[in-house]
C-alpha cells in the first residue's frame, strides 16, 4: 500500500499530492523521494488496487487523488475500469467523485461508460427526489450518444415528475441532450413547452434557458406563458431572472407597438428627454393618434422594476437593456442610478458597465447627465476604465458643463499615464468640434501643449489641432507657424507628417514659410520615417503647384531622392507625383488638373465616437462588448408595425369571455369610442348588479359624467401614454387607478383635479358599502396597491393575514384590469370584457369570508394565484 | 453557457481546469496568455478576449485569473457575476484565495465546481446550501474524519434548494441566540489642489452576522430611512414591506451576509472628515525636490480619525526619498515608486506630518505633474451620514436573541490631487 503510495506521488508531482493523502488516510507516509524510480504504470496499479480494496477509506483516498489529477488536466483514462465500477458505492462522497470522473471521461471511454447505465436508471426511479434529480444530472452529462433514447425516455419522465426540483433539472438534461444530437429537437421542444407551463419559480429560468438554447425561434411557445413568466420574475433565482429577462425583451419587440414616439422613436441624438415635454405638446397639437401601451408590455416594465434593486450585476444590466430596449424613452431614466450603482463594484463589472453607459449616452445624454461627476476618472483606476470614463464624458459634454469638463480633463492631460493623457487629448478635440463655443478656447488649450516636454503629448495635440484646423479653414497663420516651429523639435513621425501636411494644405497662407519648411525637410529626407517622407512628397507636389518659382528645383531634389527610396510604397508616389505635376510630352490630361487634384478641399474628418454603432446589438450582451457578432447572438428585431394579436397570451379563457371575443373584433374594424362606451354599459349593468343598491346609484351616475371625460380626454391628453386612466371603461378599475395614482403622487393622471376628487367620494362610498373586513384593511390595501408595481417578495408577507391576501388579490386584479381596459387603439380583439365577470366575483368575493371562490373566477390571476398559494405553504408560520 | 473554467496563477500557470461540457483543451489560454502579454499590468488584461472559436471572460482576483471559457452568446456579466461569486464561496470556504489553498483543497474545489454549475448553467450559488452539500473542511473535520472514515459530503440531502427561503438552512441552532449588523459607510472623494471637493458620495453597506435558532424572521428600522437614496439587497429582504413602510423585513441568510448596500443622496453635502496640506516641488536647476505633507482632522463630529495611510504613486523621475516623519512609519519603493506613510491615529493637538527631500535623476526632466495622493482612515462608532438603525425586532422564534449594532467610516476611493 504504502509503495504504492509513493509511486503515485511521484507521478502527480509534488508534495500538494502527498498533503492529499494524508489527508484522506494516515496510512500513507508522506516521502516522495522513492516515488522518483516508480514508473507510470506502477501508480496506475496502486490506485486500480485502492479502488478495488474493500475498504471505503482507501477508495475514497484514491478517487480523490484521481480527481486531483483531473483538476490539474492529467490524464486518468487508463483507470476507468476500475472507477466505474464503484458507481454504485454507498458512500456518497465516493459516489460523487466517481460521477466527476465518469462526467469527464465518459466521452473517451463510450463502451465502459456504458456500464454505469443501470445504476442511474435504478436511481430514476428512487423515492427521494434529489437522488432522482442528481441521477438525471449525471446520466444527461454522460455525452454518450447511444444512450440518447435512455436519456430522452429520463427526460420525458422527469418532466412530469412531481417535484419542481427534478422538473429543474429537466429542463437542464435538455440542452445537454439537444448539444448531444440535434436530431432529437422536434420531441425536445415538445418537452420544453410542456415545461414552459410549469409554475414553479425553481423550473422557470433553466426552461427559459433551455428555451434559448433549443429553439429560440418558437416564440409562439412563449405566449401562453407570458402573463405568468411577469409575474413569477421576482422570485424565480437571480440566474435565471437574467435568461428571462433577456428571452421577454426579445419577446416584447416582436409583439408589441413601439411606446417610442415617431418623431424620437428612430434617433434622437440631438433631442434629450428633457425636450419631451415639448416635443409631447407639439405632438398634442398635432392630435396624432393616441399610443397606448399594451397592459401586458406594461406588465413587464412594472414587474421587472423592483429588479434594478438586485445585488447581482447581471440582473441589474438586464433590467437596464430591457428598459433601454422596450419601454417609453421617457421611463428608460429610472435605469440610470442603477448602472451608477454598479460602477462601484469590481473592475470587470464596470467595464462591461461602462461600456453600455457609453453606448447609451450617446443616444441619450439627459439619462446620465446628472451622474457626470461619477465618471470622473481617478489616478487608479486601471487605464481601460478610464478611457471608457473618458468616453462618457465627452459623451455627455455640452455648453453648460463643458467648461467644468475642460478643467477637469486639464488635470487628467498631466496624468503619468501617458496613454491615457493621449486619450484625453483626443477627447478634447472631439469637444471642440461638437460645441462650437468652446473650439478656440480648445484649440488655444492644445497649442499650450506643444510646449508640453512629454513627446506622445504633444504628438497626439499636433494630430487633433490638425484635425481641429482642417474643420475650420479659417485663419490659423499663427497656428501653423507655432507648429511649423516645432518641426525641429518633435521626432514622432505621425506628429511631424501631420504639420508637413497641415502646412502643405494651407501654403498659400504661409507663403514665406511653407519653401523653408520644404527646404529642411529635404536636407532630411533620408533619415525621415516612410509615413513623413510620402508627406514630405506631397508639401513638395503641393508648393510646386502654388509656389513653382521658388520650390521647382526642391521639389525636383526631393522627387530623385524619392525614386530611389527602398519603399516601395514612396517609389510609386514619387513616379505618380512626378507624372502628374512635371510637364512633359507624354503628360495626359491629368496634368492639367494636378492643382485641382492636389489642393481640393478636403472633407474635415469626423471625430466621432467607437460606440457610435455599437447599438446596433443588444445592450449587455457578448456582442455589444466585442462590437462583433457572437455565436449564437439572436438579433433583436424592429418594432412591429401593427401589433400581433395579444389574445394568444390569454391562458383559460372563460365563457362569459368567448361570447365577448368576437364582439370586440368585430369592433375592431373601426375602433370608435362606441365600442368602449357600449362595453362600458355592460360593465356597468354587471356592476351594478353585483353591488349594493346605493352604490349602483352613485356609480351609474358617476359613469355618466365619465364617459364624457373619457371623452374629452381621448383629445386632450392622449398622447401621453400614461394617462390610461383617462380611459377607464370601468368604474371599479377607476377607482384602484385613482388610488393608485393618488398614493403614488405621481401625478400620472394629468386629467386635473376635479376627477381625482371624484373618484375619492366613490373610493368613501364603497368603503362604506362593502362590508366592514374591507374598510377596515382599506389602508393596507391601499398601501399594497401602491408598491403593487414594484411588488417583491409579495408573497413573504408574514404579518399579513390571510385574509388580507385575499383583499391585496382583489386590488391585484383590478390593478391588472385596469390595464387590460385601456383603450387600446390598435386593432386588436380585446378578451378584456371578459374580466367584468371576475371583477363581479372581486366585488362579491369582499363580502365573502372565503378567498377561494375570488380566486377561481379571476383569469390571468391564475398564475398570480398560484404564487400567492405558494406564498402561503411557503410560509408555514402564516396562519 | 460556461463551457470550462481555468484557475491561472501570477506566472502564468493554469493551476485547476474544470469543464462542464467535453473538455475544451487549454491552449486556449493562449490566447489569454498574448492578452495579458500586452497588457502591461494585470488590472489592464481586458475581461473579455475573442478566439477564433470561443470567448474568454476573466475575473482578477487575489492575484489569480478565473478564466470561463464560452462558446456562444451570453450576457458578460451574467459570467462575471458568476465568477465572482466562485471567488467568495471559495473565500467563504477555506478564509482565504489563494493559490497554495486552492491546491490543497482541491477536492472540495472540484465538488463544490460541480454542484455551482450544471451544465454551465448555476444551479446552487447560495453558500448555504453549499455548505450544506459539502461541508467547509477545518482542522477538526480533518481529524475526526480520518479518525472514523467520514467524509466531506453531507450525507443527509440537502433541503434547501427545496425550500423556499433558499438562503437559509433548515435546522439551525445555537446555544447563544446572536444578531449583529455593521453599518459601514464608505467616502468616495475627489479633493483638488486648493482642497474644495470635486466630488464626494457616501456608500454604505450593512453587513449582518446572525446566528439565530431556528426560522426568526427580523425587521430592522431605520430613524431616518430617507436619507438612501438607491439601495440593494439580499435576496431575502422583502422589498415591498421596505417600498411602503421604509423597513427591512427579512429572513436571514445563517452567518455572514450583506444584507443591504445604499447610496447616500446626492442632496446630502458630504462632511469630509480629513484634510491633508501638502506641499510639493520638483525643482528644474538641482535634482532635489521638496515635499511636505500634514494630515489633519476637518469634521469627524468629535471622534478620532483612526488607521491613517497614505499612499501615493511618486513620477517615474524620482530616484529615492529621504523623509522624517512626526509619527508612523514610512517606506518607498524604488521600484514601483509608492510610497506609502502608516501614520495610525490623528492626535489633533499634534497633527502628523511627513518632511523631506526627493531626489531626482539626473538628467531627466522635471515631472510635469505631481503625484496624486491616496488616503484611507477610518472612523469608529460613526455613519458619516447620520444613518441610524431606529430598532430590530425578531419574530417567529420565542428567545430572546442578543442584538449588537456598530458604525463605522471609512475612506473608500479618497483621493487627493496635488
Amino acid at each position: 500500500m504504502s509503495s504504492n503510495s509513493f509511486a503515485y506521488n511521484e507521478q502527480s508531482g509534488g508534495g500538494e499530492a502527498t498533503e492529499l493523502g494524508q489527508e484522506a488516510t494516515s496510512t500513507i507516509s508522506p516521502s516522495g523521494a522513492f516515488g522518483l524510480f516508480s514508473s507510470d504504470l506502477k501508480k496506475n496499479e496502486d490506485l486500480k488496487q485502492m479502488l478495488e480494496s474493500n475498504k471505503d477509506s482507501a477508495k475514497l483516498d484514491a478517487m480523490k487523488r484521481i480527481v486531483g489529477m483531473i483538476a490539474k488536466g492529467k490524464n486518468a483514462s487508463e483507470l476507468f475500469p476500475a472507477v466505474v465500477k464503484n458507481v454504485a458505492s454507498k458512500n456518497i462522497e465516493i459516489k460523487k467523485l466517481v460521477y466527476v470522473y465518469l462526467v469527464r471521461y465518459a466521452e473517451e471511454q463510450q463502451d465502459l461508460a456504458l456500464l454505469s447505465i443501470s445504476t442511474f436508471q435504478r436511481a430514476l426511479k428512487d423515492p427521494n427526489q434529489l437522488i432522482r434529480a442528481s441521477a438525471l444530472r449525471v446520466l444527461s452529462s454522460i455525452r454518450v450518444p447511444i444512450i440518447v433514447p435512455i436519456m430522452m425516455l429520463a427526460i420525458k419522465e422527469a418532466a412530469a415528475d412531481l417535484s419542481p426540483y427534478v422538473r429543474k433539472n429537466a429542463a437542464h438534461a435538455i440542452q445537454k441532450l439537444y448539444s448531444l444530437d440535434p436530431e432529437q429537437k422536434e420531441m425536445l421542444i415538445e418537452v420544453i413547452e410542456k415545461l414552459l407551463k410549469d409554475k414553479s419559480i425553481l423550473v422557470a429560468g433553466s426552461v427559459v434557458m433551455a428555451f434559448e438554447e433549443v429553439c429560440p425561434d418558437r416564440i409562439d411557445l412563449i405566449h401562453k406563458n407570458y402573463r405568468k413568466l411577469c409575474n413569477l420574475l421576482v422570485d424565480v433565482e437571480e440566474w435565471g431572472q437574467v435568461v428571462i429577462i433577456h428571452m421577454l425583451t426579445r419577446y416584447a419587440r416582436t409583439q408589441f407597438v413601439s411606446p417610442w414616439r415617431e418623431d424620437d422613436g428612430l434617433e434622437d441624438n440631438e433631442k434629450s428627454f428633457y425636450d419631451s415635454d415639448d416635443e409631447q405638446k407639439e405632438k398634442t397639437d398635432k392630435r396624432k393618434k393616441p399610443y397606448t401601451m399594451d397592459p401586458d408590455h406594461r406588465l413587464l416594465i412594472r414587474n421587472t422594476k423592483p429588479l434594478l434593486q438586485s445585488r447581482n450585476a447581471a440582473v441589474v444590466m438586464a433590467v437596464a437593456q430591457l428598459y433601454w430596449h422596450i419601454s417609453p424613452k421617457s421611463e428608460a431614466g429610472i435605469i440610470s442610478k442603477s448602472l451608477v450603482r454598479l460602477l462601484r463594484s469590481n473592475r470587470e463589472v464596470q467595464y462591461i458597465v461602462l461600456q453600455n453607459i457609453a453606448t447609451m449616452s450617446i443616444q441619450r445624454k439627459g439619462m446620465f447627465e446628472p451622474y457626470l461627476k461619477s465618471f470622473y476618472v481617478r489616478s487608479t483606476d486601471p487605464t481601460m476604465i478610464k478611457t471608457l470614463k473618458l468616453e462618457i464624458l465627452t459623451n455627455l459634454a455640452n455648453e453648460a458643463n463643458i467648461s467644468t469638463l475642460l478643467r477637469e480633463f486639464q488635470t487628467y492631460v498631466k496624468s503619468q499615464d501617458k496613454q491615457f493623457a493621449a486619450a484625453t487629448i483626443q477627447t478634447i478635440g472631439r469637444c471642440a468640434t461638437n460645441i462650437s463655443e468652446v473650439t478656440d478656447t480648445c484649440l488655444s488649450g492644445l497649442v499650450c501643449l506643444l510646449s508640453n516636454r512629454d513627446e506622445i503629448v504633444v504628438a497626439e495635440s499636433v494630430v487633433v489641432i490638425k484635425k481641429l484646423l482642417q474643420m475650420q479653414p479659417a485663419q490659423h497663420g499663427e497656428i501653423i507657424k507655432h507648429m511649423a516651429k516645432l518641426l525641429d523639435s518633435i521626432t514622432v513621425p505621425v506628429a511631424r507628417a501631420s504639420i508637413l501636411w497641415l502646412i502643405g494644405e494651407n501654403c498659400e497662407r504661409v507663403p514665406k514659410i511653407a519653401p523653408d519648411v520644404l527646404r529642411k525637410m529635404a536636407k532630411s529626407f533620408t533619415s525621415e520615417d516612410d509615413l513623413v517622407k510620402l508627406q514630405i512628397l506631397n508639401l513638395g507636389a503641393k508648393l510646386y503647384l502654388t509656389n513653382s518659382k521658388q520650390t521647382k528645383l526642391l521639389t525636383q531634389y526631393i522627387l530623385n531622392l524619392g525614386k530611389y527610396d527602398q519603399n516601395y510604397d514612396i517609389r510609386d508616389r514619387t513616379r505618380f507625383i512626378r507624372q502628374l505635376i512635371v510637364p512633359n510630352e507624354k503628360s495626359g490630361a491629368l496634368s492639367k488638373y494636378a492643382k485641382k487634384i492636389f489642393l481640393a478641399q478636403k472633407p474635415a474628418p469626423l471625430l466621432e465616437s467607437p460606440f457610435k454603432d455599437r447599438d446596433h446589438f443588444q445592450l449587455g450582451t457578448l456582442s455589444h462588448t466585442l462590437n462583433a457578432k457572437a455565436a449564437g447572438y439572436l438579433e433583436l428585431s424592429n418594432w412591429p408595425e401593427v401589433a400581433p394579436d395579444p389574445s394568444v397570451r390569454n391562458v383559460e379563457v372563460i365563457d362569459l369571455a368567448k361570447e365577448w371575443t368576437p364582439a370586440g373584433k368585430a369592433k375592431n374594424e373601426n375602433p370608435t369610442k362606441k365600442f368602449y362606451s357600449e362595453s362600458e354599459e355592460e360593465e356597468d349593468s354587471s356592476d351594478s348588479s353585483s353591488d349594493s343598491g346605493s352604490e349602483s346609484g352613485s356609480e351609474s351616475g358617476e359613469e355618466d359624467e365619465e364617459g364624457d371625460s373619457s371623452e374629452d380626454s381621448s383629445e386632450d391628453s392622449s398622447s401621453e401614454p400614461e394617462s390610461e386612466s383617462g380611459h377607464q371603461s370601468d368604474t371599479e378599475n377607476r377607482r384602484a387607478a385613482k388610488r393608485n395614482s393618488k398614493t403614488k403622487g405621481k401625478g400620472d393622471s394629468k386629467d386635473g383635479k376635479k376627477e381625482n376628487e371624484k373618484s375619492k367620494t366613490s373610493d368613501s362610498s364603497n368603503a362604506e358599502s362593502s362590508s366592514v373586513e374591507e374598510s377596515s384593511s382599506d389602508s393596507e390595501s391601499e398601501s399594497e396597491s401602491e408598491s403593487e408595481s414594484e411588488s417583491r417578495k409579495v408573497t413573504k408577507e408574514k404579518e399579513k393575514k390571510a385574509k388580507q391576501d385575499r383583499n391585496r388579490l382583489a386590488t391585484d386584479a383590478s390593478l391588472l384590469d385596469l390595464d387590460d381596459f385601456n383603450p387600446v387603439s390598435t386593432p386588436v380583439a380585446l378578451p378584456t370584457p371578459a374580466l367584468s365577470p371576475s371583477l363581479i366575483a372581486d366585488l362579491e368575493g369582499l363580502n365573502l369570508s372565503t378567498s377561494s371562490s375570488v380566486i377561481s373566477v379571476w383569469i390571468p390571476s391564475a398564475d398570480l394565484r398560484a404564487t400567492h398559494q405558494a406564498t402561503l405553504q411557503q410560509h408555514p408560520h402564516v396562519k | 453557457m460556461i463551457h470550462s473554467l481555468f484557475l491561472i496563477n501570477s506566472s502564468g500557470d493554469i493551476f485547476l481546469e474544470k469543464h462542464w461540457k467535453s473538455v475544451v483543451s487549454r491552449s486556449v489560454c493562449d490566447y489569454f496568455f498574448e492578452a495579458q502579454e500586452r497588457a502591461t499590468e494585470a488590472e489592464n488584461v481586458p475581461p473579455v478576449i475573442p478566439t477564433p472559436h470561443h470567448y474568454l471572460l476573466s475575473v482578477y482576483r487575489h492575484k489569480i485569473f478565473f478564466v470561463a471559457v464560452i462558446q456562444t452568446e451570453v450576457p458578460p456579466l451574467f459570467v462575471i457575476e458568476f465568477l465572482h461569486r466562485v471567488v467568495d464561496t471559495f473565500q467563504d470556504y477555506f478564509g482565504v484565495c489563494s493559490e497554495p489553498v486552492i491546491k490543497d483543497n482541491v477536492v472540495v474545489v472540484y465538488e463544490v465546481l460541480e454542484e455551482m454549475l450544471d451544465n454551465g448553467f448555476p444551479l446552487a450559488t447560495e453558500s448555504n446550501i453549499l455548505k450544506e452539500l459539502i461541508k467547509p473542511p477545518t482542522i477538526l473535520r480533518t481529524v475526526v474524519n480520518t479518525i472514523t472514515g467520514s467524509t466531506n459530503v453531507g450525507d443527509q440531502l440537502p433541503t434547501g434548494q427545496l425550500s423556499v427561503v433558499p438562503w437559509r438552512r433548515t435546522g439551525v441552532k445555537y446555544t447563544n441566540n446572536e444578531a449583529y449588523f455593521d453599518v459601514v459607510e464608505e467616502i468616495d472623494a475627489i479633493i483638488d489642489k486648493s482642497g474644495s471637493t470635486i466630488t464626494a458620495e457616501i456608500q454604505g453597506v450593512i453587513d449582518a452576522c446572525v446566528k439565530l435558532t431556528g426560522m426568526p424572521d427580523l425587521t430592522l428600522s431605520f430613524m431616518n430611512p430617507r436619507l438612501l437614496d438607491d439601495v440593494s439587497f439580499h435576496p431575502c429582504v422583502r422589498f415591498k414591506r421596505w417600498e411602503s413602510e421604509r423597513i427591512l423585513s427579512f429572513i436571514p441568510p445563517d452567518g455572514n451576509f450583506r444584507l443591504l448596500s445604499y447610496h447616500v443622496s446626492a442632496q446630502n453635502l458630504v462632511a469630509i472628515p480629513v484634510y491633508v496640506k501638502h506641499n510639493i516641488s520638483f525643482r528644474d536647476s538641482t535634482s532635489l525636490g521638496r515635499f511636505e505633507i500634514t494630515v489633519g482632522p476637518k469634521q469627524t463630529m468629535g471622534k478620532t480619525i483612526e488607521g491613517v495611510i497614505v499612499t501615493s504613486q511618486m513620477p517615474k523621475g524620482v530616484l529615492n526619498m529621504s523623509l522624517s516623519p512626526s509619527q508612523g512609519t514610512h517606506t518607498f519603493d524604488p521600484v514601483t515608486k509608492m510610497l506609502s506613510w502608516d501614520v495610525g491615529k490623528i492626535n489633533p493637538q499634534k497633527l502628523p506630518s511627513l518632511k523631506g527631500t526627493v531626489s531626482l535623476q539626473a538628467g531627466a526632466s522635471r515631472p510635469d505633474e505631481n503625484p496624486t495622493i491616496n488616503l484611507q482612515f477610518k472612523i469608529q462608532q460613526l455613519a458619516i451620514s447620520g444613518l441610524k438603525v431606529n430598532r430590530l425586532d425578531m419574530y417567529g422564534e420565542k428567545y430572546k436573541p442578543f442584538k449588537g449594532i456598530k458604525y463605522m467610516t471609512k475612506a473608500g476611493k479618497f483621493q487627493v490631487r496635488t
